[in-house]
C-alpha cells in the first residue's frame, strides 16, 4: 500500500493492543446511516512510474514558454532561476517542516524568515514586515484592511491602472464589510489622474492605493500623490514591483505608509501564475496592525541569540475573531526562495538585473516606435514593461505566435478602451537577437 | 563556526550570479524617469559566492526538524510523509514554465489536470464543484464565508449575520467569519467534547447564517450527531460549512455531503500530502453543492467535447480571491498523490491514520490523561501528565521531546483542554516509530517525577535553549539593520 508501512502482522498486533478485531471496528462512532456503502468511483492506484508517465503526458500537452520568445508579463514575469536556488529549496529541512511553532526545533526556518523580513525592509525602505502573504492581490486587499484598522475610515481610492485581478480580489475581500472602493481614471500619460484624485480626497478616505510601476509599466508620481493624500490624513499604499524598488529611493523618503506587492519577480517560477508570495511592509508605528506571522530576534537564558515567532497576540490562533487577519499558512517556502535569490544576486546583481530590464525594454520600444510599427499610447516613462497600439492586434498576435513569439498581454479584454493595445514585458536575459526578431517579425507582418 | 546572518557574511566584490551576454545598448534612467526618484542609497544587500549562499542555507535547513528527518506529530496539521515523486511531477517544465496569460490552447494539459483533480475531490467529498483559487485553508474558509454572505444577500435575507463556531474550532474559523463581515457566536462543547446539541438548538435561529465545523473535531472525536445538527441548522434556514482540516480519516468512509454540509475547503497540504514548506505554500480549494455552487470563486474549469477551458460565466460568483488560478505546484503534487493511492489507497489512509492515533492513545494513557474516554479518530488529545503532583507542564514536555529528536505535538490547543497535547501521528508512521515515541513519552513522564528540573530546562541538545518570548515581544527586533544606517 503506497506510503503506509504497516505489515499485516503489525496491524494485527496494534489492533490487539487497542482491543479491536478489525480496522472497520475503529470507525464504530461513525453513525451507520452516514457510512459510505460503496467504493469510491475512482481508478485503482498506479505505480510511481505509471503515475509519473501520466503526469508527464499532461505536462507535454501544454506549450510552455520554452517553445517561445515570450514578452508576456502583466504581473507574472518569467525569468531564469539559478540552480543553487532550486537545490536549496529541495532540502527536506525546509520543505518538509511546518510553521515554526517550536522555536528551538525550527531555528533554520525562523532565521530564514528573519532574513527575508530584512530583505523586504531594505528593498522597500520600510521599518517592519511580516513573514509573507499569499500573493500580490491578497497583499493589496490585506493592506486596505490594515489601513481601515488604523484610521477606521471607510473609503479607499484606487487607480484603475492597478492590476485588474488585484482590483477584483480587493472587491471580493471587502464585499462583506463596510468599505467603499472608488476607482480613479488614468490621464493621457497612463498615470493616476491627479485632479480626480484631489477632488475625491476628503477626511473619509482611509487610503489611496497606487501601483509602482502601474499595470501599464508606468512610473507614478508617488511624491505628489502622497502629499495630496496626507493633507487629508489618508494613508498611502504603494503596490510595488520589488525588483524595480532596487533602483528607486527607499519609499520611506516619500512618507509612504504601507508598501505591498507581488514577489514573483524575485526568484519564483511562473507556474501559470502561482505559487508566488505577497509582501506587506509598513512603518514602525503600525507594527501591531500587520497581518500574518512575524519573526523576532531574542536570546535564551545563556544569552545565546535565537529567533521566535513574535507579536502573536495579533493572530488568529490566539485572538480568534479579534485577529488582524485570518491568515495561517502563508507562502513561507516562496519567501525563502526570494531570500536565496536576493542573496545570490547581491547588491550589484539586483541593480544590474533591474537595469538590464530597463535598457532592453527601452531598446525594444524605441525600435518599434522609430520604425513606426506601433502607435505610442502612454509614452516612455516606463521601467520594464510598456504599452503600444497595433492595428488588428488579434490577427497580428496570432501571426507572431506562428513565428514563436508571444508578443505580450492583449489589453482589450481587460480594458475595453484599450482595444488593440499590447502590454510588452522584456526580461533581463533577452539578447539583442531576441528583441530584433520581435521587430523584424512585426515588420514583415505589417 | 560562529552563526551569522547572511548579511554579516558580506564580502565586497563577491558574486553568486551570472548574466547572459550584454549586447543591448544601455539606456539612462534620467532620460525617461524622474531623477529624484532614482536610488542614491545603498541597498546593503550582501555580496556572496554561490557556495557561501548554498552553505548558509543548507546549515539553516539542518537546524530544522522536518518530516524527512523527524517524527512530527503536530496535531491538526497532518504532517504525513511527502512522497518524492510528487516533487518530481511538479518540476515538469510543462507546468513551471506556463504563463497565466497564455492562451487556452497552450495550457490544455494544465486545465485537464485540474479538471481531473476536481473530479476526484468531488467523488471523495460529494460536493459538486471546486474552485482552486484559495491559497491555503484559511483562504478557503474566507471564500466559503463570503459565498454564504452573498447567498443570503441575494435572497435579501439581511438578518443572517451570525456564524456559529464551537469553542474547540481552529482559530482561523472565527477569524475568517469575521473577515467576511459576520458576527461570531461561540458554542460551548459538552462534557464529552462534542457540540452541545441543546445549546445549538437554542442559539440557532433566523439570524444564523451558518455553522462552521470540522469533523472529526479538534479533540479527534467524531460529532456523532452531525445529522441532527445539520437538520437543526437547515431547518432554521442556515448553512453548514465544513473545515477540511480533519478530512484525512474520512477518506472513503463518509462523504462530507452525506453529513449535510453545503460548503467546504480541503487542505491539500494536509490530507493530500503536499509539503508544508515551513509554513506554506498550501492549497485550500473550496467546494460547494446545490444552490451554493454558483457562488464559488472564479474561474472554474470547464470541458466541452475535447477542449478544456476556464469558466467565467458564473454571475453569482463572489469573484476572485487571489490573482490567477491558485498554487499550481500544490495541485500537481496532490494529483500525483491521488493517482498513486487510487480508491483502495485512500481508504487505507483513513484506516491507518485512525489505527495509529488509537494505538498511541492506548500506549500513552497510563502516563498522560486522555482528554476524553471516547475512541479517537485521526488524532488524540491528552490533558497533560496523569501524575498531577509534579510541576512539569505540557510546555516542558514539548521542549523535552525535542531532546529526543521528536517534533512536539500541538500544545495548548484545543483551548478547551487544560494542558492540551494534541497528537496526530498520521498513517505514514510505522509501529516502530510509534513504539519509540511511546517509550520517549513514558521516559519523560518518569523524568517529570524523578528529575523535573531536567524537563523544565529542556531542550538541552539544540543550538539554542528556551528563548525569551516575552523579550521578543517587548523589544521587537524584527530585521537586520545595516551598521552604518
Amino acid at each position: 500500500m503506497p506510503y503506509i508501512p504497516h505489515t499485516p502482522k503489525e496491524r494485527q498486533e496494534m489492533l490487539e493492543t487497542i482491543g479491536k478485531k478489525s480496522l472497520c471496528q475503529l470507525f464504530e462512532t461513525l453513525p451507520v446511516d452516514l457510512r459510505l456503502r460503496k467504493e469510491l468511483n475512482l481508478d485503482r492506484g498506479l505505480s510511481e512510474k505509471e503515475a509519473l508517465d501520466f503526469i508527464k503526458q499532461l505536462a507535454a500537452k501544454n506549450k510552455n514558454l520554452d517553445a517561445y520568445n515570450s514578452f508576456l508579463g502583466g504581473g507574472v514575469y518569467p525569468h531564469f532561476v539559478p540552480a543553487a536556488l532550486k537545490a536549496i529549496l529541495q532540502q527536506g529541512g525546509f520543505y518538509t517542516s511546518y510553521t515554526p511553532y517550536q522555536a528551538e526545533a525550527s531555528q533554520g526556518t525562523l532565521q530564514a524568515i528573519y532574513e527575508y523580513q530584512s530583505y523586504i525592509c531594505l528593498l522597500t525602505g520600510m521599518d517592519v514586515t511580516s513573514a509573507s502573504l499569499y500573493d500580490g492581490a491578497s497583499a493589496v486587499a490585506e493592506s486596505i484592511l490594515m489601513a481601515r484598522r488604523i484610521n477606521k475610515r471607510k473609503k479607499v481610492l484606487l487607480g484603475r491602472s492597478l492590476h485588474p485581478e488585484y482590483r477584483q480580489v480587493v472587491k471580493t475581500y471587502t464585499a462583506g464589510i463596510e468599505i467603499d472602493i472608488e476607482e480613479l481614471k488614468w490621464d493621457k500619460e497612463g498615470k493616476i489622474l491627479l485632479p480626480e484624485l484631489e477632488m475625491n480626497l476628503n477626511d473619509d478616505v482611509s487610503a489611496v492605493v497606487v501601483a509602482l510601476p502601474n499595470f501599464f509599466g508606468l512610473v507614478e508620481d508617488i511624491k505628489t500623490i502622497t502629499t495630496l493624500a496626507h493633507k487629508h490624513n489618508a494613508l498611502v499604499i504603494v503596490v510595488a514591483n520589488p525588483l524595480f524598488l532596487s533602483l528607486v529611493q527607499p519609499l520611506s523618503y516619500y512618507e509612504v505608509d504601507i508598501v505591498c506587492g507581488e514577489g514573483q519577480i524575485l526568484g519564483q517560477r511562473a507556474y501559470w501564475g502561482g505559487e508566488t508570495f505577497g509582501f506587506i511592509a509598513t512603518r514602525q508605528e503600525f507594527l501591531r496592525k500587520i497581518p500574518g506571522r512575524i519573526v523576532g530576534r531574542t536570546t535564551d537564558k545563556k544569552g545565546e541569540e535565537g529567533f521566535v515567532l513574535t507579536l502573536q497576540a495579533r493572530e488568529q490562533h490566539i485572538r480568534r475573531e479579534k485577529a488582524t487577519s485570518n491568515i495561517c499558512s502563508n507562502q513561507s517556502l516562496n519567501a525563502l526562495a526570494c531570500s536565496v535569490y536576493l542573496s545570490l544576486l547581491g547588491e550589484q546583481g539586483i541593480k544590474a538585473l533591474a537595469e538590464r530590464i530597463f535598457s532592453r525594454a527601452h531598446y525594444l520600444y524605441e525600435q518599434l516606435v522609430s520604425k513606426k510599427l506601433v502607435q505610442e499610447v502612454f509614452g516612455s516613462h516606463f521601467w520594464g514593461e510598456f504599452v503600444v497600439k497595433i492595428p488588428h492586434l488579434e490577427q497580428v498576435g496570432k501571426e507572431m505566435k506562428k513565428h514563436r513569439i508571444l508578443a505580450g498581454v492583449k489589453l482589450g479584454k481587460l480594458y475595453p478602451q484599450l482595444e488593440n493595445c499590447l502590454l510588452v514585458f522584456v526580461d533581463g536575459d533577452k539578447s539583442k537577437k531576441d528583441l530584433d526578431s520581435f521587430v523584424q517579425t512585426l515588420e514583415k507582418l505589417i | 563556526m560562529k552563526k551569522k546572518l547572511i548579511f554579516e557574511k558580506n564580502v565586497a566584490g563577491r558574486r553568486g550570479f551570472s548574466f547572459s551576454k550584454d549586447d543591448v545598448p544601455r539606456y539612462l534612467w534620467e532620460d525617461f524617469l524622474p531623477a529624484e526618484l532614482k536610488r542614491k542609497e545603498k541597498l546593503y544587500f550582501p555580496q556572496l559566492s554561490e557556495l557561501d549562499v548554498v552553505r548558509h542555507y543548507s546549515r539553516l535547513a539542518e537546524m530544522n526538524f522536518s518530516v524527512d528527518k523527524n517524527f512530527y506529530p503536530l496535531g491538526s496539521c497532518t504532517m504525513k510523509y511527502n512522497p518524492k515523486m510528487n516533487e518530481l511531477a511538479a518540476e515538469e517544465r510543462g507546468f513551471s514554465q506556463l504563463h497565466p496569460y497564455q492562451e487556452e490552447e497552450d495550457v490544455q494539459g494544465m486545465l485537464e489536470l485540474l479538471y481531473l483533480l476536481e473530479k476526484v475531490l468531488v467523488e471523495i467529498t460529494g460536493m459538486e464543484h471546486f474552485s482552486f483559487q484559495p491559497a491555503a485553508g484559511a483562504a478557503g474558509e474566507l471564500s466559503g464565508m463570503l459565498m454564504i454572505k452573498k447567498f443570503f444577500l441575494q435572497r435579501k435575507d439581511f438578518l443572517r449575520q451570525e456564524v456559529i463556531v464551537p469553542d474547540s474550532s481552529h482559530g482561523t474559523n472565527p477569524a475568517s467569519a469575521t473577515l467576511a463581515g459576520f458576527k461570531v457566536v461561540t458554542i460551548k462543547s459538552s462534557q464529552e467534547g462534542l457540540v452541545d446539541i441543546d445549546a445549538l438548538s437554542r442559539i440557532c435561529g433566523s439570524r444564523t447564517a451558518a455553522l462552521m465545523l470540522t469533523n472529526p473535531n479538534t479533540l479527534g472525536l467524531f460529532e456523532e450527531k452531525i445529522w441532527d445538527m445539520a437538520e437543526i441548522v437547515h431547518k432554521q434556514g442556515g448553512l453548514l460549512y465544513y473545515d477540511g482540516a480533519n478530512l484525512n480519516p474520512l477518506l472513503g468512509k463518509v462523504r462530507i455531503s452525506d453529513m449535510g454540509f453545503d460548503i467546504m475547503h480541503i487542505n491539500l497540504h494536509k490530507t493530500f500530502a503536499t509539503p508544508h514548506g515551513g509554513g506554506g505554500p498550501g492549497g485550500g480549494p473550496v467546494g460547494a453543492r446545490g444552490k451554493l455552487k454558483e457562488f464559488l470563486p472564479l474561474p472554474l474549469i470547464g470541458k466541452s467535447e475535447d477542449r478544456f477551458y476556464l469558466e467565467y460565466k458564473l454571475p453569482n460568483s463572489i469573484g476572485r480571491v487571489r490573482s490567477f488560478y491558485g498554487n499550481i505546484p500544490v495541485m500537481v503534487k496532490a494529483f500525483a498523490y491521488l493517482l498513486r493511492l487510487g480508491k483502495e489507497g485512500l481508504l487505507r489512509v483513513a484506516e491507518h491514520a485512525v489505527l495509529n492515533a488509537n494505538y498511541l492513545k492506548e500506549k500513552l494513557k497510563n502516563y498522560y490523561e486522555p482528554a476524553t474516554d471516547k475512541p479517537c479518530w485521526h488524532e488524540v488529545v491528552f490533558a497533560g501528565l496523569k501524575n498531577k503532583t509534579t510541576n512539569v507542564r505540557t510546555f516542558d514536555i514539548a521542549k523535552r521531546l525535542i531532546d529526543y529528536g521528536v517534533h512536539p505535538p500541538t500544545v495548548y490547543f484545543p483551548l478547551i483542554v487544560k494542558e492540551a497535547l494534541m497528537i496526530e501521528p498520521t498513517e505514514t508512521e510505522s509501529k516502530q516509530i510509534l513504539d519509540e515515541f511511546a517509550g520517549v513519552m513514558e521516559a519523560i513522564a518518569k523524568e517529570a517525577v524523578d528529575n523535573p528540573q531536567l524537563v523544565k530546562e529542556a531542550p538541552h541538545t539544540t543550538p539554542v535553549g528556551r528563548l525569551d518570548e516575552a523579550k521578543a515581544a517587548r523589544q521587537p527586533q524584527l530585521r537586520w539593520v545595516p551598521p552604518s544606517a
